[in-house]
């Protein structure tokens, strides 16, 4: 998502849900499916914001808590918790956010890239966009599941 | 579908290959059996038909040079069935070469390259060579003289006789040239009538017949063209194609028995008094004898009585059965489907403890035939999948065969088992492993004659492969009566790598399982048969990316077994559930020895080990799997909780600390890797009968990660 | 309606090619690996043209050719075989079984649609 495509006007559709007080945007196209929280199965050892597994019709997916993942700190689960299912490359893979809040049809023109400001989450974003005053962060779903940069796979070459 | 090129047959290339690799792997296995002396003459004719397949296809990509050798390849075999050349030990080697070099083609056919010009050729000269040198065998019948050994590839030629009216005042006969013809090969003769003016109009004189002329012949085109010397040019119109292998579709390249819609050229009508018997020649040459007449196959004693020597082939092996091919993607969802359907049928399972038989007879009895019919469903299903080890196995007496000639050892090989069936997967991923274990047991094991006699040893060694299920896994075996593993030796090569200390006390079996550590090597000097690159630590990684385990038993100066433990399949596999804090986790049952209460004079902590478990005056590492994973909430005093011993891959063995069993049940695996990355400690994943998700430990992993976490320990209080 | 041609060889690419060049002219095409799948096939089925290779386990294209006209419902059905520059002998033996006319292997699609057309107009 560079400079080509703000240029673009097409229409483009997103699924905003909440995290506490910010709203978060992913594009229609990249998403599976919307569910309620489940418990999810622990995995060991690996960074607090992987919330473990889930069975999700057969195959296992990963649940990614985002607002961990910003660094604000673990999401205290409730059923109205949602979770949204989303492809990223050939995986599949959950991302763990409050509430669905709407969603939305961008114009490409109106994202706006990302402000260089102080924000955690602001490596995570591939732009903004203002709906009806709100401002909507549109999530970089690649870099939010970048897991290849975490070293899960510690002391295994040690063996 | 294209629509501009409606016949382009370049698509059937896949499924060429896909069928190439499957003929020469048969061709391979049938050799391997005509070598060892235990062929037929079915097993000839098996081996002909691979080759003649394989040709077939490559005639019709037009893979020229692959056609050519598979012709030679082919004629020889052909030699070989009908009894013309004798199968000798040497001829059956030649045909194991002849089958490699069949496969370079296919292979340089199907990745597009081009081959070196003379590749193969030693083996085609070989090849070409059996077929003159060969002496006939005692009980063959002459070769008539007409049809003389085949060195040339015979070639089809076409011929159109157009004779200049007035031919037969020239003294030449179209019979007598039609003679000349049939001497050099078979022909076919097809008269044109067309000419043929009405009956008043006929001219004794004149001839007004031509003939085109089929010869296949492997002569030179200049033979072709001295039988028409001397009619050629003023009396008749002489045109000799070549409709060869080299020639494009412009061929005639089919032709028919009897005319059906076209008149017949009968010859009874023919007025033509002046040329009695011309009209229709039945070929002399086609009507000569079989020139392979039946001979009983010169064959070494067989266990299958059908020595008829039907050149045909018609013999029925009795193997075949009727099978369909299938894409392997459409058996894996089939695999998954079922592996759903397990989950579920356990899912209601669970739902439903609470019933009892007396209030829902039905329900219960109903859930039962569930599980029964899918338990007998998820065996079929993975029966597809499974393979005779046959397959595995077929290359081993053509390695040691070829490997103890280059050790200048005597080796002989003993194989059982071969028809034991195992998942496809698993035969894939077993293919190196085992040869390098052959190669082991050759180049390690088994000792130079001399040194056999002086030990009081037959001067031939033994190489043992075996297979066979034994509860509810597939154990594969190799054996050698050589030396055995130098115990010594291994341990001074480890302390010489720093893999363990001088002072370590080990036993003989920890020592023996030393030769799996990473980059381990007892040969003196590397040799060039193995040892080099792929150590036995690769051999076991290979094992156990199938879920399987190896162990070696050693017995010096009497011989090692390396002994392959495999799950029959990988899909499914026994687990035991066990609970741990909240969570719950599945060990495989062929991973667990036992599982006990520790008493606290069991329990003890050594210095430089950590938490141990005496257990039949054995020391067994304590491995706590809430400390591994960090679970909150479990049980820490091991007194109260449960050791569940466990057996890893290399043979040793860890105490795993879990709070209690849960009970044993089959799980699905599922891959954390498709979605996710590997979780160190894990194999897999599984779902539960309640839907939830459990992993699937990993004995080996825990053992090491126990081992870190209590070196790192002890650093620590240092 | 189309013709029913019936392609006997234990090779699936040439089963194949086979069936997939007279599928395009219209033709409705069975296949059958070998002689003995060959007869089964044909049982209760209307066949116009037999298409079979010589070389087969189980049942080669003579024997089976000899069996099908054997059979009253066969006896006068068009059967081509399928023959290599090298196998001459086995033309003969088609003859003499009983066999229409043969193709040479390697064939062109074109040749092929041409004699099955010449033999089942």
């Amino acid at each position: 998502m560079s400079e080509s495509s703000v240029s673009e006007s097409s229409i483009r559709q997103f699924i905003s849900f909440t995290i506490g007080d910010e709203e978060y945007g992913v594009d229609i196209m990249a998403i599976r499916e919307i569910k309620g929280w489940t418990a999810s199965t622990e995995l060991p050892n690996t960074p607090a914001y992987i919330r473990g597994v889930i069975n999700l019709r057969g195959a296992i997916v990963p649940i990614l808590d985002l607002r961990a993942r910003f660094g604000r700190g673990v999401t205290a689960t409730s059923p109205r918790h949602v979770i949204i299912v989303v492809a990223v490359g050939s995986r599949v893979a959950g991302i763990l956010v409050d509430a669905v809040a709407d969603i939305l049809a961008v114009s490409a023109d109106e994202i706006q890239p990302p402000p260089q400001i102080e924000r955690s989450d602001i490596g995570f974003l591939t732009g903004l966009v203002t709906v009806d005053g709100r401002m909507v962060a549109l999530l970089d779903l690649d870099h939010v599941f970048a897991f290849d940069d975490l070293d899960l796979t510690d002391g295994v070459a040690a063996a | 579908m294209s629509e501009d090129q409606p016949y382009d047959l370049s698509r059937f290339k896949a499924t060429y290959f896909e069928e190439c690799a499957e003929l020469l792997a048969a061709a391979e296995e049938t050799i391997a059996r005509l070598q060892l002396g235990e062929g037929d003459l079915e097993d000839l004719n098996a081996v002909f038909r691979c080759v003649h397949s394989i040709k077939g296809g490559a005639g019709a990509f037009a893979f020229e040079d692959l056609v050519r050798f598979a012709h030679v390849f082919e004629t020889s075999m052909d030699a070989l069935r009908s009894g013309r050349v004798a199968l000798t030990p040497h001829v059956a080697d030649l045909l194991v070469r002849g089958t490699d070099t069949l496969g370079d083609f296919v292979r340089a056919a199907q990745e597009e390259v081009a081959l070196p010009a003379d590749h193969g050729a030693d083996v085609t000269a070989a090849l070409e060579r059996i077929l003159i040198e060969e002496p006939e065998p005692p009980s063959a019948v002459p070769v008539p003289s007409g049809a003389a050994p085949v060195v040339n590839a015979p070639i089809l030629w076409n011929i159109r006789l157009l004779p200049a009216a007035g031919l037969l005042l020239t003294g030449n006969d179209p019979q007598l040239l039609f003679r000349e013809l049939a001497a050099l090969g078979e022909i076919e003769v097809v008269a044109d009538l067309s000419r043929l003016p009405g009956l008043t109009e006929i001219n004794p004189r004149d001839t007004y017949l031509s003939w085109t002329i089929s010869l296949i012949t492997d002569r030179e085109r200049a033979e072709i063209e001295e039988v028409f010397e001397f009619v050629a040019g003023d009396t008749a119109d002489v045109l000799i194609t070549q409709i060869g292998l080299d020639v494009d579709g412009e061929g005639e390249g089919w032709g028919l028995f009897l005319p059906l819609s076209e008149p017949a050229p009968d010859p009874a009508p023919a007025p033509v008094a002046a040329v009695p018997s011309v009209p229709v020649l039945p070929a002399p040459a086609v009507a000569r004898a079989d020139p392979h007449p039946p001979l009983s196959a010169p064959i070494r004693s067989g266990t299958n009585a059908s020595t008829g020597a039907s050149v045909g082939g018609s013999g029925g092996s009795g193997i075949h059965t009727a099978s369909i091919r299938v894409d392997l993607d459409r058996i894996d969802r089939l695999v998954n489907m079922v592996g759903e359907l397990v989950i579920t049928q356990a899912m209601l399972g669970q739902q439903t403890t609470g019933f009892s038989v007396e209030s829902h007879p039905e329900l219960i009895q109903g859930l039962q035939e569930l599980s029964h019919h899918t338990r007998e469903l998820q065996e079929s299903v993975m029966a597809i999948r499974a393979q005779p080890v046959k397959a595995l196995f077929s290359r081993a007496p053509r390695l040691v065969r070829d490997l103890s000639l280059k050790l200048g050892k005597q080796a002989r090989l003993v194989m059982s088992g071969e028809n034991t069936e195992v998942d496809k997967t698993v035969i894939e991923q077993l293919s190196d492993p085992l040869t390098h274990l052959i190669r082991n047991s050759l180049d390690h094991g088994l000792e130079p004659p001399e040194e056999r006699l002086a030990a009081g040893k037959p001067a031939e060694g033994t190489i043992h492969l075996g297979a066979a299920h034994r509860s509810g896994r597939i154990i594969i075996e190799i054996s050698d009566d050589g030396r055995g593993i130098n115990r010594k030796r291994v341990f001074d090569k480890a302390v010489e790598r720093g893999l363990i200390d001088r002072t370590a006390q080990l036993s003989d079996e920890q020592i023996d399982q030393l030769i799996f550590a990473p980059g381990f090597s007892t040969a003196d000097q590397v040799s060039d048969v193995s040892g080099r690159g792929v150590g036995m630590d690769v051999v076991r990684k290979n094992i156990q990316d199938v879920g399987g385990r190896v162990v070696v038993q050693n017995t010096p100066g009497l011989g090692a077994r390396f002994v392959l433990s495999l799950p029959l399949t990988l899909a499914v596999m026994d687990g035991m559930l066990v609970a741990v804090g909240g969570e719950r986790y599945v060990l495989p049952l062929t991973n667990i020895v036992e599982s006990l209460r520790p008493t606290p004079q069991q329990t003890r902590t050594l210095v430089n080990v950590g938490d141990v478990l005496t257990l039949r005056g054995d020391y067994i590492r304590l491995v706590r799997l809430y400390e591994l994973f960090g679970i909150k909430g479990a049980i820490t005093d091991p007194t109260r909780a449960l050791a569940v011993v466990v057996e890893t891959e290399g043979g040793d063995r860890i105490g795993l600390l879990v709070d209690e069993l849960l009970g044993q049940q089959q799980v699905v695996i599922k891959s954390l890797d498709s979605n996710f990355h590997p979780v160190e400690g894990v194999s897999a994943a599984t779902i539960l009968g309640d839907g939830r998700v459990a992993l699937i430990l990993d004995a080996g992993a825990l053992r090491i990660m126990g081992e870190r976490l209590s070196h790192d320990a002890t650093v620590a209080a240092e | 309606m189309g013709k029913c041609v019936l392609a006997v060889d234990d090779s699936k690419t040439m089963r194949d090619m086979v069936s997939f060049t007279l599928r395009g002219a219209g033709y409705t095409v069975l296949e059958a690996e070998n002689g003995v799948a060959a007869l089964r096939t044909i049982q209760g089925q209307k066949v116009d043209v037999i298409i079979t290779d010589v070389n087969m386990p189980e049942m080669d294209g003579i024997t089976l050719v000899r069996k099908l006209r054997g059979l009253p419902a066969h006896a006068g059905t068009p059967i081509l075989i399928l023959t290599t520059e090298s196998e001459q002998a086995k033309k003969d033996a088609g003859r003499s079984a009983g066999a229409t006319g043969w193709i040479v292997k390697p064939f062109s699609p074109e040749k092929l649609l041409q004699i099955v057309a010449k033999v089942c107009p």
